[in-house]
């Protein structure tokens, strides 16, 4: 168990939070040490602040301010609009309350702490004007291509689904979008988040979101129901030809075959045949596979050998029916391509988990991915409250309080997080603000000289 | 004679086009008479409008169809009336739409519909006009930058079944922000923020610009009619504007129809063969908790004085319901009066109407509420469940939820109700009240016939 020196913490947890102490090791007493020395306070301050922390003439000192924070507190008890002037407020506040979940939403029109001040005004103008594009991947949406878990599980065998959309989506955004600044975070338990943070993606409208989240959708029917991929027209989308060929085809042929034995039974089987709208070739594979069933003795693997036939049937010579060529990318698709929560990405006043927060559920920390490096990401190894709290534990008591975090596992994610995300986005903040005021005072030189 | 003189400053160029951007209120000398009859005029273009788009029309369809609307209902024996006409209806209609955020969305909608579909029966010269009146500042694409990514723009082509570029083919390249309903289908090659739009596509960028420009007026006139115009034009234009608000254009299902009147002892009987699916809902939520929350008693509550259930048998209605849970006395404290509200006063000039399903569906039940409409506000499993409820048949089901994920629930909704009545409904379903009293005329045909001993075995 954890000892460490500061038995004034401790006595302000009252014992009825130590009675709700929840699974491994996530616990309202280990989560006000994990807030009182290793939560990021002033990271996150000076993220969502956006340069706007009063040093440029041109910033908007209001800013963060008018920035909505949620926390949930022990009992599901829910605070909304909670919103704070600066650093110290913010780190105070999470200090003192503990909340088992920050959730950060939008940047209002006025602070959101005082919105019913302003409703009284009758023009509504409270209203959200900025906000981070954010994606929501959660891998209990993949149940129906995933063998090996279903719902909040996770193992190394199906994790990979979520570091293909992490490519899928990153490239993307970066390529045909333009964006620059993204954060991606794991979710603590079973997927992903994505924060989009250039000044022109906190600034899209809702419809222009939609848009977006629209162009990364291949599913057919309504977001939740991932029936199916229908892939149209007489040739894909440059986006979906890359997406296809730099990351899913490789992947479902190298990885999720096998790892999934996507072939291995006739019920697994059916599932992809089923997929194919031609009674004739499905019906010659079967044959095929039920008399093949007896004398595997092939060495080989069974879930490949059998995708390649199912290939080579659809692409052959007499089958050349464009539909039933697509069939492959449509059957790829369906398995591989990412599957985005859409209702989060579209409205600018969806919430979504603070990086860096506990789960409460698994004790995991929402550490920060590198998307160049995702696929070496294990969920696994992420580091949780209790193994942080014995790690500070055993660094034992050292003079620069600041650097405690560096001495844990949580360390490198905290530096991956400054060096690649906050300070170019910081950088790209402080120049877009500097040939905006640049600009402003051209302007009034201009009209001055009139 | 009245002559009503907008406050509004003048436009500082004389528009030329025949599709006004209505960025400036006209200066114009109007009838008070004209102003109202123009707005319904055009109102009926816009209902017309609705009505297509939530049957689930194609874009060539609405283009022949908003065509159409627009010749019957706003010609003018005076062709130099027919211009004025378009922008003061307009303007006129600006003032009823823009007083609620409901209302602004639906008026932002069908106008840009609207002006989508004028815009693309203009010649290619007006369109290049209009183009150079919205001071879009795009350049065309420059030969070089086009040869490297023409490879792409052909793909993209041939992915939405366009015809292939030429080599000579004008592309603009606009900030991806600018034509999100483009980037939404998939229909253009963006790369690092640009837009590579077509000529053929352009239309989708003019709307985008009409749209916004007019979302911003809406705001702003809303902030005008509030802090001036209601208050300066009370006797003159304001009752014309609240008139006009709350005049539904189709039959008025606030007088209850020619089945009118039925008892309470009638409406289980009712609700189960004539209700849909919205109303039956909220009735059966009702029986079960014995409570309904302010936005489901309205529903309801309309509905039924709509389907004939007179005041006293509203009240007696309800009352048995509620007093099981909150008892009789504070059933008649705290909630007769809304539903001796709902039936309106006497001397009244507007009576609480019953909602239409343009209205249902644009409704944001929460947590506890039941009102709103099933096809749009029920999650895909609880929608199957009530439809097998109410006996749709599995391959109907089908049906009925693939229009519910193209989002056109009106059409949903009408399947439905051919499903179960086993006849067409050309009409489509537009009100709730127009459901029931369809419903009834066929049932009562039915039975008609099979009292003649004329049924078919069913
Ligand atoms: S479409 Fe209209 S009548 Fe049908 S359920 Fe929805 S609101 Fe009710
Ligand atoms: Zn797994």
């Amino acid at each position: 168990m954890v000892e460490i020196d500061n038995g004034r913490d401790d006595m302000l947890i009252d014992g009825q939070r130590l009675g709700n102490a929840a699974t491994d090791g996530f616990n309202a007493n280990y989560l006000k040490l994990y807030y009182g020395k290793l939560f990021p306070h002033a990271d996150i301050f000076k993220w969502l602040s956006y340069a706007n922390d009063g040093k440029h003439p041109a910033c908007d000192k209001s800013y963060f301010g008018r920035r909505e924070f949620s926390f949930t507190l022990d009992n599901d008890i829910y605070l909304r609009f909670q919103s704070f002037s600066n650093e110290s407020e913010l780190e105070n506040s999470i200090k003192e309350k503990c909340p088992f979940k920050i959730d950060i939403g939008p940047v209002y029109s006025v602070d959101p702490a005082k919105r019913h001040a302003y409703s009284q005004s009758g023009n509504n103008v409270f209203t959200p004007v900025e906000r981070e594009l954010i994606f929501d991947i959660d891998i209990s949406d993949y149940d129906n291509v995933r063998y090996c878990c279903s719902g909040a599980d996770v193992c190394l065998d199906c994790w990979p689904l979520m570091t293909v959309a992490i490519k899928v989506i990153d490239i993307s955004l970066r390529d045909d979008f333009g964006f620059n600044h993204i954060l991606w975070v794991f979710s603590g338990r079973r997927g992903v988040h994505c924060w989009v943070c250039d000044g022109k993606a906190r600034r899209l409208t809702n419809e222009q979101r939609t848009a977006i989240a629209d162009y990364f959708r291949v599913y057919k029917g309504n977001e939740n129901s991932s029936k199916g991929v229908s892939l149209t027209g007489h040739a894909l989308h440059p986006f979906l030809v890359r997406s296809y060929t730099e990351v899913l085809k490789d992947f479902f042929e190298t990885k999720l075959l096998s790892s999934q034995n996507l072939f291995s039974t006739q019920e697994r089987y059916e599932k992809i045949l089923e997929m194919i709208p031609d009674e004739s070739v499905t019906s010659e594979i079967r044959g095929k596979w039920e008399s093949s069933k007896r004398s595997s003795i092939s060495k080989e693997d069974i879930n490949v050998v059998r995708w390649e036939q199912l290939k080579h049937t659809l692409q052959s010579g007499q089958k050349k029916a464009q539909g039933l060529r697509r069939c492959v990318e449509e059957i790829v698709f369906s398995f591989t391509y990412p599957r985005i929560d859409m209702e989060v990405s579209k409205h600018m006043n969806h919430l979504l988990k603070a990086p860096f927060c506990v789960h409460p559920k698994t004790g995991r920390v929402c550490v920060p991915i590198d998307p160049k490096h995702c696929e070496e990401f294990d969920p696994t190894l992420v580091p949780t409250l209790s193994q942080l709290l014995e790690e500070l534990n055993i660094g034992g008591l050292r003079a620069d309080d600041d650097n405690e975090c560096d001495r844990t596992s949580l360390g490198k994610s905290l530096s991956f997080f400054r060096s690649s995300f906050l300070r170019p986005l910081l950088k790209s903040c402080k120049e877009e603000m500097e040939s905006l005021h640049n600009a402003k005072l051209q302007q009034s030189k201009n009209s001055l000289s009139w | 004679m009245e002559i009503v003189r907008p406050q509004w400053k003048p436009p500082s160029n004389d528009i030329v086009s025949t599709l006004p951007l209505y960025r400036s209120a006209p200066a114009l000398e109007v009838r008070l008479e004209d102003f109202e009859l123009y707005a319904m005029d055009r109102l009926r273009v816009l209902k017309g409008i609705s009505d297509g788009l939530s049957r689930g029309k194609k874009p060539e369809e609405m283009k022949n169809l908003v065509n159409d609307l627009w010749k019957v209902n706003m010609k003018h024996p005076q062709a130099s009336e027919v211009f004025n006409k378009d922008v003061i209806s307009h303007f006129v209609l600006r003032l009823v739409y823009c007083r609620t955020e409901d209302l602004r969305k639906w008026f932002l909608s069908m106008e840009t519909a609207l002006f989508r579909h004028r815009f693309r029966l203009l010649t290619a010269d007006s369109q290049r006009a209009l183009l150079a009146e919205l001071g879009l500042p795009y350049k065309a694409v420059a030969r070089a930058e086009f040869e490297v990514i023409k490879e792409k723009l052909v793909q993209v082509a041939r992915s939405i079944s366009q015809p292939i570029p030429s080599s000579d083919a004008i592309f603009y390249k606009v900030p991806f922000e600018e034509v999100p309903e483009l980037v939404a289908g998939r229909r253009i090659f963006i790369c690092k923020g640009h837009a590579y739009v077509a000529m053929n596509q352009v239309v989708s960028l003019v709307v985008t610009q009409f749209r916004s420009l007019l979302s911003k007026a809406l705001i702003l006139t809303n902030r005008k009619w509030t802090s001036m115009i209601r208050e300066q034009e009370k006797d003159r234009l304001t009752p014309i504007v609240e008139s006009l608000c709350s005049s539904y254009l189709g039959p008025d299902y606030s007088q209850p129809n020619e089945f009118a009147e039925i008892s309470v002892k009638d409406i289980d009987l009712v609700a189960k063969s004539s209700f849909p699916l919205c109303m039956r809902h909220l009735f059966e939520k009702l029986r079960e908790d014995h409570h309904l929350k302010h936005g489901g008693r309205m529903q309801l509550g309309l509905f039924l004085k709509g389907v004939g259930l007179k005041l006293d048998d509203a009240l007696a209605f309800w009352k048995a319901e509620f007093s099981q849970k909150v008892g009789a006395e504070r059933f008649d404290k705290e909630y007769a009066y809304s539903i001796r509200h709902n039936y309106g006063r006497e001397g009244k000039r507007t009576d609480y109407t019953p909602y239409s399903c343009q209205k249902i569906i644009s409704l944001t039940p929460s947590v506890g509420d039941h009102h709103g409409c099933p096809y749009r506000h029920f999650s895909e499993d609880n929608l199957r469940a009530a439809l097998s409820r109410m006996g749709v048949n599995n391959g109907a089901v089908e049906d009925v939820m693939d229009k519910v994920r193209n989002r056109h629930y009106q059409l949903a909704c009408t399947l439905t109700f051919e499903a179960i009545h086993g006849l067409s409904c050309d009409a489509g379903i537009n009100h709730p009240n127009q459901y029931f009293s369809d419903s009834q005329k066929i049932l009562k045909l039915k039975s008609h016939s099979s009292e003649q001993g004329e049924s078919t075995a069913d």
